[in-house]
């Protein structure tokens, strides 16, 4: 009955893939693929919660695959299922397979009819194989899908400019998120020496024997997994993105950033519970960073004028209550709370429409001019101090700007003087000098050799800053990027003797990738001319196919599971050492800016209102 | 059609040129800057009107060339849209001909032939608007929008919301610019960045001028400047604009104004530029090397506008030739009734048309009516435990009367869903606990068995029908709010009196007539208003119906009509009622006071109604994909009240899509043609108004009203991005006042797609029975009616009442119109017809 675990994750890749080869005026099969896969889903979801809850609920692990194998490492994929998997099998399947019915009349003769189940059957199966994961490595595989899958939903509209502009931004938290998993699995594999399962991690004596000797990793694991987790749940101080993602149609608003998507921080929370169990200070961290959104995200909710946004907020506060829960132990309460709270907002995203007439018959049977609420009883300055902070959502937004993102943007502009030839100029030589002195190390002195693979990675660091704030240039900001990932191989080359088939397997995807989006761009370049980055172009809507091709080499350049990149990059880590934390920083640094930067690339040139077309386009503002 | 000269009139701007030395004016740019904003009120008083008002001072086609080339709107269908219908034939070739034979002459026939169907046109160049302030971008590489709009928005909601937010704007009743200004002054925060633009809101130098000195420095620049800044978020500064105009459009009044708006705003501009660069910027015409074009300067006539021009009017006389065709085509001759077995009086509503070819397809003895569905009587109306009076006739009047809804038995349902305590920390706690999960089970019976709730909007739910009216008044002093509680005998006598003659009933009455007001019913549509009746303010016409039957049935009210010559016998009972045009459903009210030999007949009648609804809901299926049209007409009614109650229904009717004429005269004159739906009917006999006093009243109404909506469907459908609100899946309701996409859009007015995608954006054709000669001295005696005749809003075709020869309305006078098709398809039955496609169906007659 194990390996039943498997058809979850086959039956949306099945109907992933099947909806894709579909031709889009086909309205009827497109949803009636999604249909059955989701209905499908759901039966046999059901009929085996049922088989399971009656023989005992034990805790099924099945190992699958194991994609790579050399001594001392191993990349396997893992599939878990205990009550945690249930409650979220049960709620997604449940969720997905209405919203799909009622996607089916409500996207109607849209433009983008067969793009939306695409995407919905995608982050389905990005959902389920975040939940149904037996171990760090296969969550993070699902987790790529889902931010992905998240960035197309939001950006649905692409043609207008605010879903691209929240889309992008989203996808920088995301990729936060997507980072802290990154280093708690390098230092999680320096922890156990292998890549450990969940099972594994209930098994008390031996987490706690671990811990005990490496209390700092353990902490610093933790504390990664609360940035991933909270980043991913809308928490505190990552809140803002959750309302700005209401962006696409209701529907795949209520379901993903009401219920599902926003849930899954609490699923990761849940999921490593026997991990940071012990941890008091963990515990009280994770209860804090909950209390602390609760309290300013139902502020934030109290002042809402529009529908979405007062949903988004008031579940961020329940979210933040779920925290407090999971932090507490009260995992079966979380639970419960997770299936009512994403129930609750869902519907309440679905008839949002509705309000209007709803509570303007209210309020024309019932209106009080001004209703008192218990602010009105503080002494007015501090009254309107809390009330202008919530309207400006403490300043939430703008704080990732101030503290993250325009930080590297300032260091990007110092580099305004590196032009194609420039860094071509210095990356050859200098890179063929890298590659010499790794074959010859014997000419190095042993205090140099210490230090290159920093240098090496700084260098790669600042190719990506670069490639990130280039106002013009596409394809030199796109080579940075390819240049930075050859620096990092670099870097780790020096750091630990390994297999030359680690950096070839981290290469390949990279070096494909990269040459295909080259080539993509130079098309675009010669048909269209200018394709600068200081604004958005919008060919999508007219080269749907270099379009398609481009986000493919996004993807394989980002490290996205359909390379081997994605094992290489896991890989790379897991040879810096554990004590390297500058290595480990810079390069974690770089590939946080690397998906930026790509993910840039495709929505400045891609995405956004049509360049060429100045009618038929919706204003800016809209 | 007559020829006329091929060169086209010179055109006037439709901004008075001002020279160029005139000083910026502050009063005169707000007062042109509202003129040319959406007037769209807030959505639950939705009501169609002319998207382009601003320019109706224009010739239509030039105004659409002004307001391309100012605005950037898309005006008119793509050239490819126009060569595609010319393939299909849907424009026709011969049309094409007369057309450019007409206006260009027959030497250039060959020339813009080719132009029309196959020369290659470039996009045409950017609009002026924006690109002043495009500048900012171009030379400061700032993006103000960026840095200004989302704050902006967001204070503005927060501060005219009805309703949404829990904890509303603390400070409100001293206007907007005052009540940010009270916050600031007191408080910790501040909703500027730096301190300059704070401290010249605290110390009151905030006078338009001096801020636009700050930040643009030319005087000569001011203007444009500002309409460039208004029109990057047009949406919230219509509202602005509506609500300063008409404030009693918001339930929960709150004063603000066009004035504070751009106030506000370009302190923030400031602000936005101070956070950036410091105080040290120079104002916007420092960098400036060259002046952008004057936006209001004289446009100039592109080739391209002047093809699609040409293109428009064949299309349109495309189908009106083949309309009017049909009007011409001999049909059979009914002879005249002995006994009629009831009248009915229907709005003049596109949605009615085929259900009263039903009616008088099931009973020939039947007579049905057209008028605009207020039925001439104007009052606010006031629901019992309401607190508020809604108004119920045509937007522009002001009633001086009060109707009142007593005795009522409707409780409303609550849905908990909608409440607050769903969105607070502790009770949303418990509430998720226990109703997220009755959520779940709600979502499940939703999808799976649609069905009304609360949360939808019913016409049904618009007055009890049990309740009583106070419609009678006995005593002038008996006043509330300011309004006279009832109508007088006499008052009641004239507005009687008015409606039958202008429909022309005022003899043979049938024992039974009925008056039928509509609405519609949907869930989860911010547009309801839109769908119900536009001549009673975007409300059901239930209590209109009802008042003019009483009226109609008063003894006393008789007396005086027969003293005017209208014998309304003894025997004759009106009964109102009111049709649910998405659902099409009737219910009559007061049926009890019926006499036993007309209650028998009236039983009778309501099988009939029955029938005829399900016959005309079989007819709109055909519109919808997910209806199969060959299926039994009551199943078919099945499935459309279920889809009126569907959450994910986006379309639960298609309003007045596909409207394209409006035929005032008898019925006779239209009732052997199937005209799909497409037409707005008024009744109107020649006879009992030989001097045109009740046409122009007719028109005076007709033009704004079917006019309106018409433009605003054809701009809707043209410029769906910019003059309609775009696709309605994502939009986020603001305030219960506006939508937006997503949480930081602009607020977008006009039609969703969904409303318009079947629309063919053709003006409005009003077809008037009448002898040319008098209705154009009807159409002259309002200029604000004339204007829209003239200036070729709308077209106009006479009908001779006695010889049916035609004649159009061109440059201030009527000419003979002879129709270029000349057989008109017959069919005896309709159902082949409208089973056998999607589309629009060409005129025929019905044998």
């Amino acid at each position: 009955m194990t390996s039943i675990l498997n058809f979850f994750i086959l039956l949306p890749f099945i109907g992933y893939i099947v909806s894709l080869l579909i031709p889009a005026k086909q309205e009827t099969f497109i949803s009636r693929v999604a249909f059955f896969t989701t209905g499908l889903h759901l039966a046999v979801a059901i009929g085996f919660l049922g088989w399971w809850l009656f023989n005992g609920h034990a805790t099924l692990n099945i190992k699958d695959i194991a994609l790579f194998q050399s001594p001392g490492y191993e990349f396997f994929v893992d599939f878990y299922f205990d009550k945690i998997t249930a409650m979220y099998l049960f709620v997604g399947s449940f969720l997905t397979f209405l919203v799909t019915i009622y996607s089916r009349a409500y996207l109607h003769r849209e433009a983008g009819y067969k793009r939306f189940f695409n995407t919905v059957l995608f982050f389905y199966l990005g959902y389920n194989i975040v939940i149904f994961s037996g171990n760090l490595e296969t969550l993070f595989i699902g987790w790529e899908i889902l931010g992905i899958a998240s960035f197309l939903l939001i950006a649905f509209y692409r043609d207008r400019y605010l879903p691209v502009k929240n889309a992008v931004k989203i996808f920088s938290i995301y990729r936060i998120a997507d980072i802290g998993i990154i280093l708690a699995m390098w230092l999680s594999h320096h922890l156990w020496h292998e890549n450990i399962t969940y099972l594994k991690l209930n098994n008390y004596t031996l987490v706690d024997a671990q811990l005990q000797t490496h209390s700092l990793v353990g902490v610093f694991i933790s504390l990664m997994i609360l940035i991933s987790a909270a980043a991913k749940s809308a928490q505190f101080p990552f809140s803002s993105w959750l309302p700005r993602a209401m962006e696409g149609p209701t529907p795949s608003s209520a379901i993903f950033y009401g219920s599902l998507s926003v849930h899954l921080g609490v699923f990761l929370l849940l999921r490593t519970f026997p991990f940071w169990e012990h941890q008091l200070s963990v515990r009280i961290l994770i209860g804090v960073v909950g209390l602390i959104t609760s309290i300013i995200a139902t502020g934030i909710a109290r002042v809402q004028s529009s529908v979405k946004s007062q949903i988004a907020y008031a579940s961020i506060a329940q979210i933040g209550l779920i925290f407090i829960e999971v932090a507490a132990g009260l995992e079966t309460l979380a639970l419960f709370h997770f299936a009512g709270n994403a129930f609750l907002r869902t519907y309440q995203l679905l008839v949002s429409p509705s309000v209007v007439s709803y509570l303007i018959r209210e309020q024309f049977y019932n209106f009080v001019p001004r209703e008192h609420t218990f602010e009105d009883s503080l002494p007015k300055k501090i009254e309107y101090t809390f009330y202008m902070l919530c309207l400006k959502e403490w300043n939430l937004d703008s704080f990732m700007y101030r503290y993250l993102w325009n930080p590297l943007k300032w260091a990007g502009k110092k580099l305004g003087f590196l032009t194609l030839q420039r860094a071509l100029f210095f990356f050859i030589p200098a890179y063929l000098l890298g590659v010499f002195f790794l074959y010859n190390e014997e000419v190095l002195p042993a205090s140099i050799h210490e230090q290159l693979p920093i240098v090496f990675a700084l260098i790669g660091l600042i190719m990506v800053l670069k490639s990130f704030t280039e106002r013009k240039r596409a394809r030199l900001s796109w080579s940075l990027v390819i240049m930075n990932h050859f620096w990092v191989a670099l870097a780790v080359s020096f750091n630990e003797h390994f297999s030359y088939n680690h950096t070839v397997l981290y290469l390949s995807g990279i070096t494909i990738a990269g040459v295909v989006g080259f080539i993509c761009l130079r098309t675009l370049k010669t048909l269209e001319g200018s394709i600068g980055l200081d604004q958005f172009h919008g060919h999508s809507y007219k080269h749907r196919g270099i379009a398609l091709i481009f986000l493919l080499a996004c993807l394989g350049l980002s490290g996205f599971p359909i390379t081997p990149t994605f094992i290489g990059e896991d890989l790379i880590f897991s040879h810096i050492h554990e004590d390297q934390a500058l290595l480990a920083l810079f390069i974690s640094l770089s590939f946080i800016i690397d998906g930026l930067a790509i993910i840039r690339i495709y929505a400045r040139v891609f995405l956004g209102p049509h360049v060429k077309s100045i009618y038929e386009m919706a204003y800016r503002s809209s | 059609m007559k020829t006329q000269n091929s060169t086209f009139v010179e055109l006037d701007t439709p901004h008075e040129v001002k020279s160029k030395s005139s000083a910026f004016n502050e009063h005169e740019v707000i007062h042109e800057l509202k003129h040319y904003l959406p007037a769209q009120a807030p959505l639950k008083d939705f009501v169609h009107h002319n998207t382009l008002h601003a320019f109706q001072k224009l010739k239509f086609l030039d105004a659409l060339g002004e307001a391309s080339e100012l605005f950037g709107y898309k005006v008119l269908l793509s050239l490819d849209e126009y060569r595609t219908l010319y393939k299909s034939q849907r424009i026709r070739e011969e049309v094409i001909t007369k057309v450019i034979t007409e206006q260009k002459g027959a030497a250039a026939k060959n020339e813009w032939t080719e132009k029309l169907l196959t020369k290659v046109y470039e996009n045409a160049a950017t609009p002026r608007i924006g690109s002043l302030r495009s500048n900012w971008k171009r030379h400061y590489q700032v993006d103000l929008d960026s840095l200004v709009h989302p704050i902006l928005f967001r204070i503005l909601c927060s501060y005219l919301d009805q309703g949404i937010s829990m904890w509303n704007f603390p400070v409100w009743h001293k206007g907007f610019l005052p009540s940010v200004k009270e916050m600031e002054r007191n408080s910790f925060t501040s909703f500027f960045r730096t301190k300059r633009a704070k401290n010249l809101l605290l110390n009151g130098n905030y006078a338009i001028n001096d801020l636009l000195k700050i930040l643009i420095g030319d005087e000569s620049l001011y203007e444009q400047y500002l309409f460039d800044q208004q029109f990057a978020h047009p949406g919230w500064s219509g509202m602005v604009s509506t609500i300063e105009n008409q404030p009693e459009t918001l339930l929960d009044q709150k004063k603000i104004s066009l004035h504070d708006l751009i106030t506000f705003e370009l302190l923030l501009e400031i602000d936005a530029l101070d956070s950036q660069f410091g105080q040290n910027w120079s104002p916007l015409n420092h960098k400036l090397k060259d002046k952008p074009v004057e936006l209001f300067s004289k446009v100039h006539k592109s080739e391209l506008h002047e093809v699609l021009s040409l293109w428009q009017q064949a299309f349109e006389w495309s189908y009106y030739d083949e309309v009017l065709a049909g009007i011409q085509a001999p049909t059979k001759k009914e002879k005249e009734l002995d006994e009629k077995s009831f009248q009915a009086m229907f709005c003049i509503d596109d949605r009615e048309c085929s259900l009263r070819r039903y009616l008088e397809k099931f009973d020939p003895t039947c007579e049905t009516f057209g008028t605009p569905g207020f039925f001439g009587v104007e009052f606010f109306f006031r629901p019992e435990h309401g607190k508020f009076h809604t108004k119920l006739c045509p937007a522009p009047v002001t009633p001086k009367f009060l109707i009142k809804e007593v005795g009522t038995r409707n409780k409303r349902k609550k849905d908990i869903h909608f409440t607050k305590p769903t969105h607070s920390l502790f009770r949303g706690w418990l509430i998720t606990h226990t109703l997220g999960f009755w959520s779940a089970l709600r979502l499940f019976i939703n999808i799976f068995k649609p069905s009304m709730s609360p949360a939808a909007a019913s016409s049904f739910r618009h007055m009890d029908k049990y309740a009583q009216l106070t419609i009678e008044n006995k005593n002038p002093g008996h006043r509330e709010h300011d309004l006279q509680v009832g109508f007088t005998i006499d008052e009641m006598a004239i507005r009687v009196e008015g409606l039958l003659k202008s429909i022309g009933l005022v003899k043979d009455f049938a024992p039974i007539v009925y008056v039928v007001g509509h609405g519609s019913s949907s869930v989860n549509n911010p547009h309801y208003a839109a769908y119900d009746c536009g001549a009673c303010s975007g409300r059901a016409g239930s209590v209109n119906a009802r008042v003019i039957c009483f009226m109609a049935n008063h003894p006393k009210v008789r007396e005086i009509l027969a003293g005017k010559g209208i014998v309304i016998p003894e025997q004759t009972q009106f009964v109102g009622g009111l049709h649910d045009t998405t659902r099409d459903e009737i219910v009559f009210f007061d049926e009890d006071s019926l006499s036993d030999k007309n209650k028998n007949s009236h039983v009778k009648h309501e099988e009939l109604f029955a029938k005829v609804l399900d016959y005309n809901s079989k007819e709109r299926s055909r519109r919808f994909e997910s209806i199969d049209t060959k299926l039994s007409p009551a199943k078919i009614h099945d499935k459309i009240r279920r889809r009126s109650v569907s959450l994910f229904e986006p379309r639960p009717e298609l309003n007045h899509a596909t409207n394209a004429l409006c035929v005032v005269g008898r019925r006779e004159l239209s009732k052997g043609l199937f005209l799909d739906r497409r037409s707005f009917m008024n009744s109107f006999n020649y006879k009992v108004d030989p001097e045109g006093q009740y046409l122009f009243n007719i028109l005076k109404a007709a033009a704004p009203v079917c006019g309106g909506i018409n433009l605003e469907y054809f701009f809707s459908r043209v410029d769906n991005q910019k003059l309609g609100a775009g696709t309605k899946l994502p939009h986020n309701v603001m305030g219960l006042f506006g939508v937006a996409n997503g949480i930081d859009g602009d607020l977008r007015p006009g039609l969703p797609s969904q409303m318009i995608e079947v629309h063919d954006p053709v003006r409005l054709l009003i077809i008037v029975e009448h002898f040319p000669d008098i209705v154009l001295r009807t159409i002259q005696k309002a200029p604000e009616t004339y204007e829209w005749f003239i200036n070729e809003w709308v077209n106009l075709v006479t009908v001779n009442p006695e010889t049916r020869e035609l004649s159009v309305f061109k440059e201030g006078a009527f000419h003979p119109y002879e129709t270029l098709q000349k057989t008109v398809k017959a069919i005896a039955d309709v159902a082949p017809l409208i089973e056998s496609h999607q589309q629009n169906i060409p005129v025929h007659v019905l044998s």
